[in-house]
Order: C-alpha cells, then structure tokens, then sequence
C-alpha cells in the first residue's frame, strides 16, 4: 500500500502543472468561479492546446492516437486540473464514451475513420440513449431503425443529450428488429448530426440553462456499417458504453468534488467561518470528499491488479451526487436570504445558485441512484432481483 | 499508487479469519459475553502464540488484525494492548494484556501514585494498566482487584473500568508522555478498522436475512424498500473502509496528512458502522430487536467505537481546523 506518486508519475504531474500554470489565462486558478455561459470557442482552443500537448487520450492504446499510460496518469491528470479548475475537453462524450466503445467494438476502419478528429476536438459526440418514454429502462428505447437498402432509417426521440447542440456524431441505440426481445430487438449506430432529419432543440433546465437537448430523427438515412457489433448487439454495446461512463467516471467525479470542496472553503473563509456547526457540515463535506477519493483508489487497484474495477466503485457516482447535492445548499445557506439572489448582487454572480439547482440533476444524470442502489444490492450484495 | 494490502498481509487476514470462524463462533463470543469475566483469559497465550503481538507487525497488519476480529467480534484485551498500549510497552509488559488510561492524570508520590482516572477499556481483562502521572511520566500500575471498579458497560465485550489509585505501588516507564500523541493516533486508525469489521458483519447478517425471509409471499429483498437500504449500508462501508485504510497508512508512514486523515476516518467509519447496525436491524424486524439475535452486540460495539476518544463532531472540528484555518488548506 503506497499512495504516493512513483517516480515516473511525479515527473508527470511536475510537466503538467508546469503546463497549466504556463498555459491557462493569467490569475485563473485563483479567480472566483462564476456561472458565466460556456464558451464554446474557448472550449475549443483548450481542447486544441489540450490536444497537441499530448494530454488527450492519455491512457488509450497509442496505435489509435492516445498515450498508452495506465490509469494512474489520468487520475493525475484530473486531480491536477481541477485543482486550477481548468476547463475541459469538449469532447466530454467522445473521450468517456463514445470511444472506448468504438476501441471496444469497432472495425479498424471504424477506428481510423472515428478516433483521431475525436481525440483531436474536431468532431464532438452526443449520445442518444435515453427516450421520453425509457429514461432507466434502456431496453424499452422505441426509435426505430429500417433496412432500406445499403442505408438504415431511422425514425424517433432522444431526450437529455448533452452537446447535441454542437455534435457532429451520435452514439444512437435504435431498434432494428420489434419482433425480437425487447433487448435483442436493439442495435448500435453511428449517426451524422449533420445528416438530413436530424433536428436538435435545446431542453431549458431548472437553472434556466439549455445544456442538455432533445433529437428528432425523421427519416434519417445512415449507411448500414455505420454501426458497432452487428444487428441486435445494441444492448451490450450500450452496456460498454455505460460500463465505461461509470469505470472512468470515479476520478472525474473526485475532481470535480475537490474543486467544488475547494469552492466551499473559499466562501467560508470570506464569511467568517466561525459557527461550529457550518464548520462541522464544512467538515463532512471534506471527509465525503476524501472517501470518494480512496474509494475510487481502491476501485483502481483492483482494476490494475485484476483488469476489473473493485466493486466499491459502484458507490462513487451515488455517493458523489448526493455529497454534491449537500454540498451546494450548505453552500446556499452561508448566504442568508441573499441566497435567493442569482444575478448582479448575488455572491460570486451567482454561482452557487447555478451549482445548487444544477446538482439536483446529478442523482438522475447517468444512472439515477435509484437505479444504482438496485446495481448495489443486486450485482453487489447479491439480494433477489425487484423486477 | 498502491491501494491494497500485500499478499503476506492479506494472507495475514486469511489465517486471522480462519482462526476466528473456528474458536469464535456466534455462540462462543456470546456466552463469553454474558460470563463474569467477559472474555477468555486462558486464550490470550494463542493469540500470542499466532503473533498477534508480535513487534514485527506494523499498523497496516495491525489494521488487518482489527477489522477481522471486530468482524468477529473478538472478546480479548487485543485492542486495548495493540491499539492503545502497544507503543508504550517494555520487556517487562511483552505479551502482556495491558491497557492505558487516557481520561485521566493522577499524582507521583514517593509512595505511589493516587487519584482516579475513568473509563479505561478493558480494565478488568488486563494485568497492567499504564496511566500518565503529574510529574509527566508515564507509569505501569499492576490492576488489581482492589484499584479496579468494573462499570457496567452496554458492550459487553469491550468493558470500562475504573481506576482508583491511593499510594500505589507503580513502575515509571522509559517512554516519554509525547508517545501518548502516537498511541491515540494509532487508536484512532484502528478504532476506525474495528468500524470496518463491524459493518461488514452487519451487511452481511443483513444480506442473508432480506435474501431468505419472505413476506407477502416474496423474499424481502425483492422490495426495493429493503434492498435500498442494504445497499446503503454497502455504502457506508466502503466509504469508512477506504478511510480507514488510508489512516492506518498515513500513521504508519507517519504522512504529514496522518492526523486528519485519523479524524475523518475515526469519525466517518464509526458512523458508518452505527448506521449500518441500525439498518440492519430494521431489516430484520422483530428478530432484529431481540437479545437472543447477536446483532445488537454488533450495534453495541459500533456505538462504542463512535464514543471511543470523541464523538465525529469532536473529529470533524480538528478537520475543519486543517482545511479552514490554516494558510496552505488540506486538500
């Protein structure tokens, strides 16, 4: 047991933080978070410098344009960039899931054709997995793909996809065949956002926001191997997609509760911070924090020791969301009524507010941690299935 | 970056766990529970013959030690001589069962030690005691019957006692009263691994019951209202163990991190183990509530810990000392 850099990876995390500090805009790790609008041209110029200095992809197989590194490296990675708050990739989709599932289950072709632009930023990925009618339940997905010759048609709904907006791809799990099972019937596609039919229309969120979308697809013609796994292997692709999103996610979500832990504290020392029970809440938010942290450590030695994730790494989304959910209010309520404010007047121009409202979202995005605690006790803890 | 035992350690854990299945089942810790002395004393030689004292061992194995005889409920002075006393031991008290008093400061006279010091776990069990004297020296004060008041104490695998010194005989020990900052760290990391065992019997004794047990004619577990809150209680452990590791390692690397890190798991794994007794009787309904099920020991033992040297709001104000009063913060 060493929790401590090895060699090689304290030179890593030296190089990077070198870069960051010589790389991001003056002052910004020490500025004040605000909720200001994502910048998408800043996004993609962070990407681009994200890109050429080797720090994209690092731990996928170098033949396909990534680093080769283990895990480790891109926990460093995250936990380095948080500590800035330096922003991300815009190829958030693309890098978590879209990609290690074209490695997974893609042709060479595949790989070739997909991988490089979108390690580079130049093609962003959306996903298209859940439906007005099947958010959790996956396997009821009711858009409807048809061999029409060499092209598929494909003909529905996606609902709470993010960057659809700005997306070149589409992860999209369609049924190909109603007579099947429901999760036989499913297959895998590649879609072209740009194709003919497809329709985007931003979803305003409870903070006002449009972050996540809606997509249409009326008669959208995608070519028939412009898919992955063959026909009715929708679903477990699908599987390795999310596999994926929940695997690579712990050092995500460690970062992002560090910034926000960070965040916190600067808002406390501004306020005072001296009742004992605010100091206490303060507290427990550290020590979550810290248990996400070695909790996803262990996950990750057991995922390099073994090839497989330990099995507390299923508790890291359910316990990140509602940490981050806690979090934020106590947040909130540092500020007394002007918590109610969220534009010119409110503290720090109304980020907390942003975060708040925005993290009801985290125990329903990805999993909702009624779906998860149902993985717990079943896959885990092994109690009789409730369905 | 390491996060697991060594192969040794973890064979470690499967010989401690062996030996515990085998001579501390369910129905031996409880009628040693119930018995005057609470414990075995006839015992202690197998638990040094195993080298469960050995000095060999470090706090990692030791943290191996404490989660699997918590997980068993072990009813042995092993805590109080390993987590507590250890660092002070001489030749004199090798292999010994000795605890320290830590509530407490009595006074040095040329003919012993006088004054009182309170609830010192294991008082009863051990034949040594090592308290802290005002001529700040520490002394080993030899327990017997006539200076030691058992207390009733709800865990009855883990007793308190009192100490009541008047002119005691007492040898002074060659350690300095700074090793009491190393003893209760330890005893923190390791009051922490306890937590660990402790909600692993209870997610496993909850697990085997919602599996089996049927009402309205299903097995209870299907009901999500159940299975929920065994998944939470899955939570609380693992959440608690990788804290509780990460302490034990912090101690004995002597981290610059090693005393938060004690604070938050001391306080987040006892919680923890609070938490998932409770959930685990709810689970099981009315046997859950009896005397005769084994698990209000369990219950018992994790109310302990949490009492056991602060409370986590006692613990939570030293982290938040660490991350809001000082410049460089903790992150």
């Amino acid at each position: 047991m060493d929790f401590r850099d090895t060699p090689d990876e304290a030179e890593f995390r030296a190089g990077l933080r070198q870069w960051l500090t010589a790389t991001l805009p003056a002052g910004w790790a020490d500025r004040t978070p605000s909720p200001g609008r994502w910048d998408e041209a800043f996004t993609r110029d962070w990407t681009r410098k994200l890109y050429d200095a080797g720090y994209v992809g690092l731990t996928w197989p170098k033949e396909y344009g990534g680093g080769g590194a283990p895990h480790t490296y891109q926990g460093i990675y995250l936990e380095e960039t948080a500590r800035v708050g330096a922003p991300d990739h815009i190829g958030v989709i693309g890098l978590g899931m879209a990609g290690p599932t074209i490695i997974a289950w893609g042709s060479d072709e595949q790989k070739k054709r997909f991988l490089p632009p979108l390690l580079a930023g130049e093609e962003v990925w959306c996903q298209g997995f859940s439906e007005p009618g099947s958010g959790s339940d996956l396997a009821g997905a009711r858009t409807r793909a048809e061999l029409d010759g060499d092209e598929w048609v494909v003909n529905g709904q996606k609902v709470w996809s993010s960057y659809a907006h700005i997306a070149d791809w589409c992860i999209l799990v369609v049924r190909t065949d109603p007579a099947a099972s429901k999760h036989a019937g499913l297959s895998y596609l590649l879609v072209d956002m740009h194709a003919p039919g497809v329709e985007v229309r931003p979803l305003r969120q409870i903070t006002g926001d449009p972050e996540f979308n809606e997509v249409f697809f009326t008669d959208v013609r995608v070519p028939r191997d412009s898919m992955l796994g063959q026909p009715g292997d929708g679903w477990n692709v699908a599987m390795t997609t999310l596999l994926h999103e929940r695997g690579t996610l712990g050092f995500a979500l460690t970062a992002a509760l560090e910034r926000q832990v960070l965040n916190l504290v600067k808002l406390a020392r501004e306020s005072g911070a001296d009742d004992p029970v605010i100091r206490d809440q303060i507290a427990q938010q550290w020590i979550d924090l810290q248990a996400l942290r070695f909790t996803n450590y262990r996950s990750l030695t057991a995922l390099q020791k073994t090839g497989v994730p330990g099995p507390e790494g299923s508790v890291a989304k359910l316990h990140w969301s509602e940490t981050n959910q806690r979090l934020t209010k106590l947040a909130l309520s540092l500020q007394g009524l002007a918590s109610q404010l969220d534009g010119d007047g409110a503290v720090w121009d109304g980020f907390w507010q942003y975060q708040q409202l925005r993290s009801r979202g985290n125990t329903i995005e990805a999993g909702t941690s009624e779906v998860l605690r149902n993985i717990i006790a079943e896959r885990v803890v092994g109690l009789p299935r409730s369905r | 970056m390491d996060f697991a035992f060594s192969e040794e350690q973890e064979l470690l854990r499967a010989s401690v766990r062996d030996y515990l299945r085998d001579r501390y089942g369910d129905e031996r810790v409880v009628a040693l529970a119930e018995s005057d002395a609470g414990w075995d004393p006839s015992s202690w030689r197998e638990l040094v013959d195993m080298g469960w004292l050995d000095p060999s061992l470090g706090l990692l194995e030791h943290a191996v030690i404490a989660e699997e005889s918590a997980y068993a409920l072990l009813p042995a002075p092993w805590f109080s001589t390993v987590a507590l006393a250890s660092p002070l031991l001489d030749e004199k008290l090798h292999e010994q069962p000795v605890s320290v008093g830590l509530g407490g400061v009595v006074s040095a006279t040329p003919d012993g030690l006088t004054g009182n010091v309170a609830l010192i776990p294991d008082l009863a069990a051990v034949t040594h005691v090592i308290v802290r004297a005002d001529d700040d020296a520490l002394y080993a004060v030899e327990t017997s019957p006539d200076v030691v008041v058992a207390r009733s104490t709800m865990d009855r695998t883990r007793r308190l006692g009192e100490l009541r010194l008047d002119r005691t005989p007492a040898r002074r020990l060659d350690v300095p009263v700074s090793a009491l900052t190393d003893v209760r760290r330890r005893a923190l990391a390791l009051a922490a691994c306890e937590a660990v065992g402790v909600a692993q019997r209870a997610l496993d004794l909850a697990a085997a019951h919602t599996k089996t047990r049927e009402q309205f004619g299903r097995v209870i577990g299907t009901y999500q209202a159940v299975s929920h809150r065994v998944a939470d209680i899955f939570v609380a452990l693992q959440l608690g163990r990788s804290l509780a590791y990460w302490a034990a390692w912090a101690v004995s690397e002597n981290d610059p991190q090693a005393d938060v890190a004690v604070s938050a798991a001391k306080a987040a794994a006892t919680e923890g183990a609070v938490l998932a007794c409770e959930y685990a009787i709810q689970a099981h309904g009315g046997i859950g509530f009896t005397y005769e099920h084994v698990l209000h020991r369990y219950y018992k033992r994790a109310q302990w810990l949490e009492a056991f040297e602060g409370y986590g709001r006692e613990h939570r104000a030293v982290v938040a000392a660490a991350i809001l009063d000082s410049e460089g913060a903790v992150a």
